[in-house]
């Protein structure tokens, strides 16, 4: 009786590259979809002029490289990268802005460093901070959320490409900061958080439209988790360290620190944990090490959105600790079976 | 207490001599190729900034300042870097000749790192006391080492991959150190100047 040979492993993963970024592309769809309602067709400006960037550079440096151009644009990351950053920038930032940030984040943080699988950094948060740093006022002011969006599509197209209005006093009403920098601002004016939180941007436990926007990325990332596109130890590593501190300082004291649902529900929280902290390139490989990643992230998001300069610390919080990756994995790699310690 | 702290997350994280201050950078491109000898010059450079800062503070108020030099500072504080270097050097030798032989090279090349004189300096120009300088000295060590660290892992993760040919080697590791600063400009306004 013929034996069949084959060498492990046995149990195979069928699922390609392509079919994960698909997954992870679909997943986003309900949450860009509360984007597009509370935001307004800004968010769907974004989406298309990073879309056409991405794959433009892309093509560009593929073709520079001599790689061929198709397999390595239908494997749909540089898409993902292109949507994760359309949907971190505020629905109101200017055309160049735009494709400042996505070449960025294509050409040097992704395609210097080998393209896809070699990248130490998220491209997506490198072109987001690149951004925040050179054009902090463009990146502080977001659409105030409104059901159907503040602005006609025609007005946003007109913001967006030529940078003016056909009313430019209709951009003070339409433009705020964040609820997330109201606070903070706030707080340095010696006001209670109980004080901030009665705005009208303020909804049930964080900024009205943040709340919805993330509950439904959260509902992307568990469809995500159950798909098994993503491990679990990462998002809940986020999630709990963030919940963990944010909770402590609230029961400190109350006035200066907001609630752990505040931080949980507002700013990029849900987008990070499920979207971007999970990125197989950049994060942990092992198990300790996802689980330090992920506290690491969110103790760093906790810090600099208390202290820091900058309202949302996510995306700098992220590409620290895709710093600490390799050293990370490094230390915790499992023993190999059938081996000793040395001693 | 407070103040101390704050001396320790300013120059650690903040104010890093490396990714924000720029200082240091030659150790940081040139022994950051391997993970080990990353750790040897980390242990090496923790302890000699520490001692060449508080050596440089004491020389500064009992030598210079009762002697009216003060305008032999910098070579006053270059003589004292070289001789705690070569001090150690020695007392390493003597004492542990295995810690000595993983060290090895490392301890002469300290000599020329500017950040050591860097933080002499900067611990006079901001009128740190005694324990104020060996924390600034401490926590410019700390944070030097970290980041060394930190970066040899990444780059002996980026030395096997697919980087185009025109950057390979220092043009990548310096592109990688860039977006590093990048992200240590999350830090700023942790501590208020």
């Amino acid at each position: 009786m013929p034996f069949i040979n084959t060498s492990s492993p046995h149990q195979q993963n069928q699922s390609s590259v392509p079919d994960l970024m698909r997954k992870v592309l679909l997943a986003l769809i309900p949450g860009a979809l509360a984007c597009l309602y509370y935001f307004g067709f800004g968010v769907l400006v974004n989406i298309v002029i990073a879309s056409a960037t991405a794959l433009a550079s892309e093509t560009i440096m593929l073709n520079l490289r001599h790689y061929p151009v198709r397999r390595y644009l239908t494997d749909y990351s540089a898409l993902v990268t292109a949507i994760l950053l359309a949907l971190a920038l505020p629905a109101t930032v200017p055309w160049w802005l735009t494709v400042i940030a996505t070449s960025f984040a294509i050409v040097i943080a992704k395609q210097l460093y080998g393209g896809l699988g070699y990248n130490p950094f998220n491209p997506a948060m490198i072109g987001y901070v690149v951004a925040l740093i050179a054009f902090p006022q463009q990146m502080t002011q977001w659409p105030v959320p409104q059901p159907g969006g503040a602005l006609g599509l025609l007005d946003v197209l007109l913001l967006q490409l030529t940078g003016t209005l056909s009313d430019p006093a209709i951009l003070d009403a339409v433009t705020s900061a964040t609820p997330m920098d109201q606070i903070k601002t706030g707080i340095g004016l010696n006001r209670t958080i109980g004080e901030i939180s009665t705005g009208a941007l303020f909804g049930t436990v964080a900024g009205r439209g943040w709340e919805l926007v993330n509950l439904l990325f959260l509902l992307g990332g568990l469809w995500l988790l159950w798909k098994k596109v993503i491990n679990w130890q990462i998002p809940v590593a986020v999630l709990s360290a963030l919940f963990f501190w944010s909770w402590m300082f609230n029961l400190y004291d109350g006035d200066l620190y907001s609630s752990p649902f505040f931080h949980l529900f507002s700013g990029g929280t849900m987008l990070c944990a499920f979207f971007i902290a999970t990125d197989p390139v950049t994060a942990s490989t092992t198990h300790w090490g996802r689980l330090i990643y992920g506290m690491g992230i969110g103790i760093l998001t906790f810090i600099i959105r208390n202290w820091g300069g900058y309202p949302d610390g996510i995306a700098f919080a992220v590409i620290l600790m895709n710093m600490a990756v390799p050293t990370i994995d490094y230390y915790t790699q499992p023993r190999v079976f059938g081996h000793q310690d040395e001693d | 207490m407070s103040e101390y702290i704050l001396i320790l997350v300013s120059t650690i994280l903040v104010n890093n001599f490396v990714l924000v201050k720029f200082l240091g950078l030659c150790p940081f491109m040139g022994v950051s190729r391997k993970l080990e000898t990353a750790t040897g010059m980390s242990l090496a450079t923790t302890f000699v900034l520490t001692m060449s800062s508080i050596c440089s503070y004491l020389a500064n108020e009992y030598l210079l300042i009762p002697l009216g030099l003060e305008y032999l500072r910098t070579m006053t504080f270059i003589l004292v870097i070289a001789f705690v270097v070569q001090f150690t050097e020695m007392v390493v030798h003597k004492t542990s000749p295995l810690l000595y032989q993983v060290l090895g090279i490392f301890l002469p090349l300290i000599t020329t790192n500017c950040a050591v004189l860097g933080v002499a300096l900067l611990n006079i120009q901001e009128r740190h006391g005694f324990i104020e300088s060996a924390l600034y000295g401490f926590g410019a060590a700390v944070g030097f080492s970290m980041v060394l660290i930190l970066f040899s892992a990444m780059r002996e993760r980026i030395a096997v991959a697919d980087v185009p040919e025109a950057f390979k080697g220092n043009s990548i590791a310096l592109i990688t150190a860039g977006l590093m600063s990048l992200a240590f400009m999350g830090f700023a306004g942790l501590v208020k100047p």
